[in-house]
């Protein structure tokens, strides 16, 4: 896996909350047995009209956005079906980095990506960034007033910092086991089975249940 | 020293090794594996020159891509499912991977396949690639969904790298009342919590109403906990769970006196009266009336009795995502639930396409005809529950009234097989999501009980079980 350290790029927004993975990519799409190959058709029922001709009023579509590669959402997005699919089209379209506020409600925090999504994220290269609500406002705000503006999303800094006349810049958190896995773009599996002997010991013992 | 929870005796027994980061390797007892989410995982393997670690606990069937009907099922018109079909052959066979293919009388959706043969018992760690892994958490196992990567990390290792995820309990008290089910208790939930609020938990649903449940039933709850954001949710087991394992033709499940050893161990996993859990949410199960989703994603949902709610005043989500989910759902602020016209009725998914659920609504539905302006379609979760169905003679019933027979898949839950709604078109959905497009471009779906969509087909938009005569 590719490593991830700063990276700079326009920023798109799309103000919608609960974006669940049948719109990321929907069903039709799962029916490759490649990896590749799903970026043209992120988001492709809002992104298309019904001829096939990108539709004008989706938000990803506007001239300022294109070549966006870092997006700004609302919260829990990626819930729905564990698709993995759903993360290779946001990555094959060129995205980095995913924005998307956390939540106070009643006194708990809500994460602003659902769990596999973000998981997914992780083995592929992809940042997922939470922000406060107050925050994520704003980004919306500075990206209406300046389309097209670009941010560097810092992963060694956990920063992201909004490229204007006065550079606006903002802290994340994020998990250091994440922060270590991006950074080293490591292969999880060939990590994994360097711990083989350890796995092995734990079968002789282990109890599977299974009676056939 | 404090008691442990369900979820944590069974994490603490997978834990092959604690990392230095604070992570853990889990240990994986069954992989369930499907021909949507797998075939990148397998290239990945043969790529890496890697075999699959313990293909003896891997199970595989086909069920999202399949045709239902009869004359289509066998030979799969559309080239490109038919190839992921393919693939999930080749896969199996170059892995030594079990599969259940489409002559086999197992297939089925594999949430559905997986307790019906034994292979779901109690205090397992499964997997699947598939958000609705969630299932198998009925039997007090703890069982999650994950992407590709890990589908083909589980091939490899039999093990994931995890964080340990929080604890959440949901305790239903008093009784359900008559025509309410498990099925509207998950979304009330739901539709307390958002779509969200169990992110980051491992739900424990508990309490008398959940006792009172039959397998099938606790199955329908815990499948959903990924729509309330929860990657699992469990149920401790007790003597229904036994009862319903020790049924014969389950392959796997133990037997004779490994079955009785089991129950011992099993007997030993319910939560400790002093566990403590890091969030905790008590439901009256009593006062929950019969459920129906009006929008586009699972937490927007309303009692029966309730009308489309104004954008102004749903708690949890933005007036704009309200305007929007109305407008792609065709429905006005204030109309009653109960007089929105239907076209169709489906019954199937994973979440109620169980042997139990055609039960219920081939009992409801006996002797009538469906309204004549709704389409219903009937599909099995697996080719047993059709067998069975079929020695009960629930399939007679079903075409008497109008219904379609199909064979067991995925169907128009999500309409990767030719079972999909047309654009605007209406239906009354016993599966899980109502996503925009999740049935079809354009269709509208309402989730419900297969009660409530029993007395739907009938009469052609929903009704208020507790006071409706068939």
């Amino acid at each position: 896996m590719e490593a991830f350290s700063s990276h700079r790029g326009v920023v798109a927004t799309l103000d919608r909350a609960n974006v669940d993975t049948d719109q990321i990519i929907p069903k039709q799409f799962l029916k490759s047995i490649k990896r590749t190959g799903f970026g043209e058709s992120l988001f492709f029922d809002w992104r298309y009209g019904d001829d096939g001709k990108p539709n004008p009023a989706f938000e990803l579509n506007q001239p300022a956005f294109a070549g966006a590669s870092i997006l700004v959402t609302r919260n829990n997005f990626g819930c729905g079906s564990s698709r993995e699919h759903a993360v290779w089209a946001v990555a094959q379209y060129g995205f980095k980095a995913v924005i998307a506020p956390w939540q106070d409600r009643n006194g708990s925090r809500v994460p602003g990506f659902a769990d596999i999504f973000r998981n997914n994220c992780v083995k592929n290269g992809l940042l997922t960034i939470e922000l406060s609500e107050a925050e994520v406002d704003q980004l919306f705000d500075w990206v209406e007033r300046f389309p097209g503006v670009e941010a560097t999303v810092d992963l060694e800094e956990q920063r992201v910092i909004l490229h204007m006349d006065e550079e606006v810049a903002f802290h994340f958190d994020v998990d250091p086991v994440v922060k270590e896995h991006l950074i080293r773009g490591l292969d999880d599996i060939a990590l994994t089975l360097e711990h083989e002997a350890d796995i092995t010991s734990f079968e002789q013992q282990h109890e599977t249940q299974l009676h056939a | 020293m404090v008691g442990k929870t369900l979820f944590e005796k069974i994490w603490d027994k997978h834990v092959v090794k604690t990392m230095p980061d604070g992570t853990v390797l889990l240990y994986i007892d069954r992989h369930l594996v499907h021909e949507v989410t797998s075939p990148q995982a397998f290239e990945g393997l043969r790529m890496a020159k890697r075999a699959v670690r313990r293909p003896d606990l891997s199970f595989a069937t086909m069920d999202h891509n399949v045709p239902t009907t009869t004359e289509d099922r066998m030979t799969i018109r559309d080239p490109i499912s038919a190839a992921q079909v393919e693939a999930l052959r080749t896969n199996c066979k170059e892995f030594g991977v079990n599969l259940y293919d489409l002559q086999s009388d197992h297939q089925g959706i594999v949430h559905i396949i997986g307790p019906e043969m034994g292979i779901t018992v109690p205090g397992l760690t499964m997997v699947c690639g598939d958000s609705h892994t969630s299932t198998h958490g009925a039997f007090g196992t703890l069982a999650f969904g994950i992407g590709t990567s890990e589908v083909e990390h589980v091939l490899a290792t039999q093990t994931l790298r995890q964080s340990k995820p929080k604890t959440f309990r949901v305790e239903f008290t008093g009784k359900l009342q008559k025509g309410v089910y498990s099925k509207d208790m998950i979304l009330k939930l739901i539709g307390l919590i958002g779509t969200a609020g169990g992110t980051g938990y491992v739900i424990e649903y508990a309490g008398e109403a959940v006792r009172a449940l039959s397998m099938e039933a606790r199955m329908t709850i815990c499948n959903m906990s990924i729509e309330g954001g929860a990657r699992a949710g469990m149920i401790a087991p007790d003597d229904t769970t036994y009862e319903y394992i020790a049924a014969k033709d389950r392959p796997f499940a133990p037997k004779g006196e490994a079955f009785d050893r089991a129950v011992e161990y099993w007997r030993s996993l319910p939560s400790d009266p002093d566990a403590e859990f890091d969030r905790v949410l008590t439901i009256e199960a009593d006062k929950i009336a019969p459920q129906v989703t009006w929008g586009t994603n699972p937490g927007m949902v309303v009692d029966v009795t309730d009308r489309v709610p104004d954008p102004h005043s749903v708690p949890g989500h933005s007036v704009k995502d309200v305007e929007q989910a109305l407008a792609y759902m065709g429905l006005s602020p204030g109309t009653p639930m109960t007089e929105i016209p239907l076209d169709t009725i489906f019954i199937g998914s994973c979440t109620n396409a169980r042997i139990e659920d055609l039960r219920t609504v081939s009992g409801i539905i006996k002797g009538r005809k469906k309204a004549d302006s709704v389409r219903v379609i009937v599909v099995p979760g697996s080719q047993q529950v059709r067998k069975q169905a079929e020695a009960e003679g629930i399939d007679k019933v079903f075409i008497d009234a109008g219904a379609e027979w199909r064979h067991a898949g995925c169907s128009m839950c999500l309409g990767m097989n030719p079972d999909q709604l047309k654009p605007g078109e209406r239906c009354a959905s016993t599966s899980n999501r109502n996503f925009e497009g999740r049935q079809g471009k354009g269709g509208r779906t309402h989730l419900v009980s297969p009660e409530m969509a029993a007395a739907a087909l009938l009469e052609g938009h929903f009704v208020d079980i507790r006071n409706w005569a068939a």
